[in-house]
Parts: structure tokens; C-alpha cells; sequence
């Protein structure tokens, strides 16, 4: 459904330009759960810009049922990582997750329910007419995640979402998106650093090189379902899995570097 | 305990400060033959005789309504203007040196041409308040429009919010507190020019009334006018700083859980 096709991106011009992205080409298919990890600074989060069309590329195209993306699509949801910047602080936590609705041609009372609903979702029902910053990180994230629910989007982009949480917080908010997944049978791109947490949540991995990025591999990830903090992750498989990914950061240049040994697993 | 303790010896000690000062030059000034100086009681007699509510109506009116008119005005055209300016990153480039050269005029070097333009009536203080005040909230406008966080401007533009939505909804209160600082600013401005504007070809007025009393050597009555004119801009100010608290009452909370 989402197609990234020979996407190229770089900034700036003659002898400065930095190339961020140096050729982009994979597909995320209906209702999958891709994660997408790659080494600090290698224009994951541009590489998300490009995909919700906050970002035009310098070349190549991302489309969405073959329809390009040049504006942000309609059916469309992003989760920024600082959600301490992306709520309205002036609003409450009902106004915030209501507020995108406006455009939606939908009447006051069938918003009121998808507000309630998506709310309801992540567990927040009690703290509906309270502001984001009376709130914690992570329930302040949870909003940002209801209100992209609310938006009911075909597919939800997440950038690092759960980076500036605890851990504890984190795994919460791991399970948390699994959940709602299925609850509302949505397509996730999840952007991350964290190989821990692409093996648990994904369907499937991309791994990205360094800038200029491209794909390194990618990797169909066949963990029991549903996953379980505790038990998949004591999962062979699991180890095996996150040992891979590992090396496959670790290993920058295939063509010239000798391929490495897996770490022991 | 410790807090509310604070709370309340600051209340006492804004409250008691005052008064302590009134009674100081109460005692000071009892009996005072300086006649530049008069008794702070001669004041406060000549204060109630005039300003309760002799002269409210003829004066003091006056001198609100043109002050309320110009800043009034000002607020307006500047919300507007910078909301115009600070959207538009070339108009406002091209505006810059017409707006750096305007506001560096000292206000009162205005009175003469707008007195020739304009006449000695009303409007001439209306345009000459408006346009002292027009510029502190501009300028706070157009800084508060270009610098909302980026992150809230991407947010706005993923989940389509665009408009009078996205002006209203996202960048007029991303701006309010830079904005609430500019209005602040000009609303003491606007006392001031409210003053000097009625110090010069006026017929009515609480400046008009504080120099006319000097002239006619009524001591007392300036007096009383001055400490008028401090009332007001006492209780201009608590009453915007009301106004400001509740409206802005998501920016304090905001910052204060982005320190803790």
C-alpha cells in the first residue's frame, strides 16, 4: 500500500550538499507492522518527512496506493518522538485529540466518539479534561497516540515515539501499540534506533545503512504472536533475531567490508 | 505550610508597604508651609473634592475613552499587521526597515506634525497613542508567529489543520505569550502618550487638568492629578496581569512542568 521508489533526498545544493538519503526502495504492505531501524543520523527521521509528505525528495517518489505523496495524505497519521512539542499545550487532552477532526466532514457527535474511543484505547479516560503537561511522558505520548487513532489513518507513522521515556514506561507503551493495532486494524511504519524494540514489535525489519542511506536488508520477523515482554523476548529466536539486526548495523559497507561472523546468539 | 506562610507575608507586606509610605509622608508633610509640597491631607481633601466625582465625567472620561480608543486601535492593526508579516517571511523583509525606522521616532517629536495633519482634536490623540502603541505588540507578533516550535507546525500540517484552524487553533496561541508581552508594554505607553497628548493644545483631560493646575498655581489639584494618574496605571496593569494569568494560565503550567 505504501511504496517508497528510488527516494533520494539531499539537502542544500553544489558543494554542500549533503546527501541524507541515497536510494530508498522498499514497500510496506496492508495492515503490517514495519520497523524501520538504522545506525544514529542516518535520515530515519527524513526518511519519515518524505513518507508524510512534509518533505519533498530531490528524487524518487513515496506513494500510497500509487497515488504520490507530495502533501500530507488525508488517511495519513504521524507520531512525533518530542510529544511535549507536538501537543497543543493550550488545549486539553479531549480538545487535542478532537482538534484534527475538525477537517473531517463528520458531525459533533460521531468526533465526540472517536475522541472518546481512541482515548478510552490507550487508558486515558479519566484524564480527558486535564492538559498534556499535567500529565506524564509517557501518558503525554498516549495522547499523541490517541489522536492519531482518532484521525482513524489507513497507516500511522511513528518516529522514535517511545525514545525520551523510561523503560519501564517504554515496554508499556510497546504493548500498548500492539494492542491498538489490532483494536483498529492499522498499517504501522515504526522509525527506531532501539534493535531490541524493532525485533519485539515488527513484522517485519528494515535495516538502513548510514547516510546516504539505502537498504541494507530486510527481514521478516516470525515471533509467536501475540508477543509477550517476558517470553518472546526469552525466545531464541528473539536473540537470534536482534543478533542479527545488530551485525547488520554494525556491518556499514557490505561490498567492501568481509562479511562478520553473527554474534554468538 | 511554609509556602502559604510566604504567600501571606507577601500579600501583608504589599498591602502594609503602601501604607507605611502614605503615613511617612502624612507625618512628614503635616503642616507644611512649602508650598510646592503641601500637606499630604490638603492633597487627599483636594483628590476626593475633585476627582469624587466632580471632574470624572469632564476629565477623566475623556482621557480614557481616547486612550481605550488608541490602544485600542493599536491592538487591531498589529495583531493583524504581524499576523500578515509573520506568515510571510519576504513582506516581512521588505517591512523591516520601514518598521525599525518608525518605532525609533520618539513619540512625542509625532505631536507637531500630527497636530498640523490631524488638528488638536480627539483623533489627534487617538493617532498619536495608536501609533506609539502599535509597535512593542507588532513586533512581539511577528517574533511570536515565526517562532512557533516546529514540531507543532509539522503536527498541524500532518493532520491537515490549515486556515482560520490553523491561525486561531494553532498559531495565534503558540504566539500569545510573546504577544500578551508586547500588549503589556504598549498599555503603559499608552498612558504616558494619553497624558502628554492632553499637555499639549487640549481643552480637557487628566494631563490637561494636572497642567493647568500648575499654571494656575493650584498645588493641591496637581497633586491630586498626578496621584490620579498613578492609581490608574495601577490598576491598568493589575487588571491586564488578571487577564494575562487566566488566559495564559496553560503557559505558566507548561513551563513549569518543563523545569521541574
Amino acid at each position: 500500500m505504501l511504496k517508497v521508489d528510488h527516494l533520494k533526498k539531499t539537502y542544500g545544493g553544489g558543494k554542500d550538499a549533503v546527501e541524507a538519503i541515497g536510494d530508498l526502495d522498499f514497500e510496506v504492505h496492508e495492515k503490517e507492522f514495519v520497523c524501520i531501524v538504522g545506525p544514529s543520523g542516518c535520515g530515519k527521521t527524513t526518511l519519515l518527512k518524505c513518507m508524510s509528505g512534509l518533505l519533498a525528495p530531490t528524487d524518487g517518489e513515496a506513494r500510497l496506493h500509487d497515488n504520490r505523496i507530495d502533501g500530507p495524505p488525508e488517511r495519513m497519521a504521524l507520531v512525533f518522538q518530542e510529544y511535549s512539542r507536538s501537543l497543543f499545550p493550550w488545549m486539553t487532552v479531549r480538545q487535542n485529540v478532537a482538534f484534527p477532526l475538525r477537517r473531517k466532514k463528520i458531525d459533533k457527535h460521531e468526533a465526540g466518539d472517536l475522541v472518546e474511543r481512541s482515548v478510552r484505547s490507550v487508558d486515558l479516560t479519566r484524564f480527558l479534561d486535564r492538559y498534556p503537561w499535567e500529565l506524564s511522558g509517557g501518558m503525554q505520548q498516549r495522547v499523541a497516540i490517541a489522536r492519531a487513532l482518532a484521525y482513524q489513518p489507513e497507516i500511522m507513522l511513528m518516529d522514535e515515539p517511545f525514545a525520551s521515556v523510561d523503560a519501564q514506561t517504554r515496554a508499556d507503551l510497546e504493548d500498548l501499540i500492539l494492542e491498538v493495532r489490532r483494536e483498529y486494524g492499522v498499517t504501522v511504519v515504526f522509525v527506531t534506533h532501539d534493535i531490541d524494540e524493532s525485533v519485539y514489535l515488527g513484522d517485519r525489519i528494515v535495516v538502513l545503512t548510514p547516510a546516504p542511506t539505502s537498504v541494507q536488508e530486510m527481514l521478516e520477523v516470525d515471533l509467536p504472536e501475540p508477543r509477550d515482554q517476558v517470553e518472546t523476548k526469552e525466545l531464541p529466536a528473539f536473540a537470534h533475531l536482534r543478533a542479527h539486526v545488530y551485525t547488520s548495523i554494525k556491518r556499514k559497507q557490505p561490498a567492501a567490508e568481509p562479511e562478520q561472523e553473527p554474534a554468538r546468539a | 505550610m511554609t509556602v502559604r506562610r510566604e504567600r501571606w507575608l507577601g500579600a501583608g507586606l504589599e498591602i502594609m508597604i503602601p501604607i507605611l509610605v502614605l503615613v511617612v509622608w502624612g507625618v512628614a508633610s503635616a503642616g507644611s508651609k512649602t508650598y510646592y509640597f503641601p500637606p499630604l491631607t490638603d492633597i487627599l481633601t483636594t483628590f476626593k473634592d475633585t476627582w469624587l466625582f466632580e471632574r470624572v465625567g469632564s476629565d477623566a472620561v475623556p482621557s480614557l475613552e481616547r486612550m481605550a480608543a488608541g490602544f485600542g486601535i493599536a491592538v487591531i492593526v498589529a495583531l493583524g499587521l504581524g499576523l500578515l508579516l509573520g506568515l510571510a517571511p519576504r513582506g516581512r523583509r521588505a517591512a523591516a526597515p520601514i518598521v525599525e525606522f518608525l518605532r525609533a521616532i520618539p513619540p512625542p517629536a509625532l505631536l507637531p506634525f500630527a497636530i498640523l495633519v490631524i488638528g488638536v482634536g480627539t483623533s489627534m490623540k487617538v493617532f498619536i497613542i495608536a501609533f506609539v502603541c502599535l509597535w512593542p505588540i507588532l513586533l512581539n507578533t511577528i517574533d511570536g508567529v515565526t517562532g512557533v516550535d516546529p514540531t507543532l507546525r509539522e503536527t498541524a500540517r500532518v493532520y491537515g489543520i490549515s486556515g482560520v484552524d490553523r491561525i486561531w487553533g494553532v498559531v495565534m496561541p503558540a504566539a500569545a505569550p510573546q504577544i500578551f508581552a508586547g500588549v503589556r508594554t504598549s498599555l503603559s505607553l499608552a498612558l504616558i502618550l494619553m497624558v502628554i497628548s492632553e499637555m499639549v493644545a487640549s481643552t480637557n483631560g487628566i494631563g490637561y487638568f494636572v497642567l493647568q493646575s500648575q499654571r494656575t498655581f493650584a498645588i493641591p489639584e496637581m497633586w491630586s492629578g498626578i496621584l490620579l494618574l498613578g492609581i490608574l496605571g495601577y490598576v491598568l496593569n493589575g487588571g491586564f496581569a488578571l487577564i494575562e494569568r487566566r488566559v495564559l494560565r496553560w503557559h505558566r503550567g507548561a513551563r513549569a512542568s518543563a523545569l521541574s
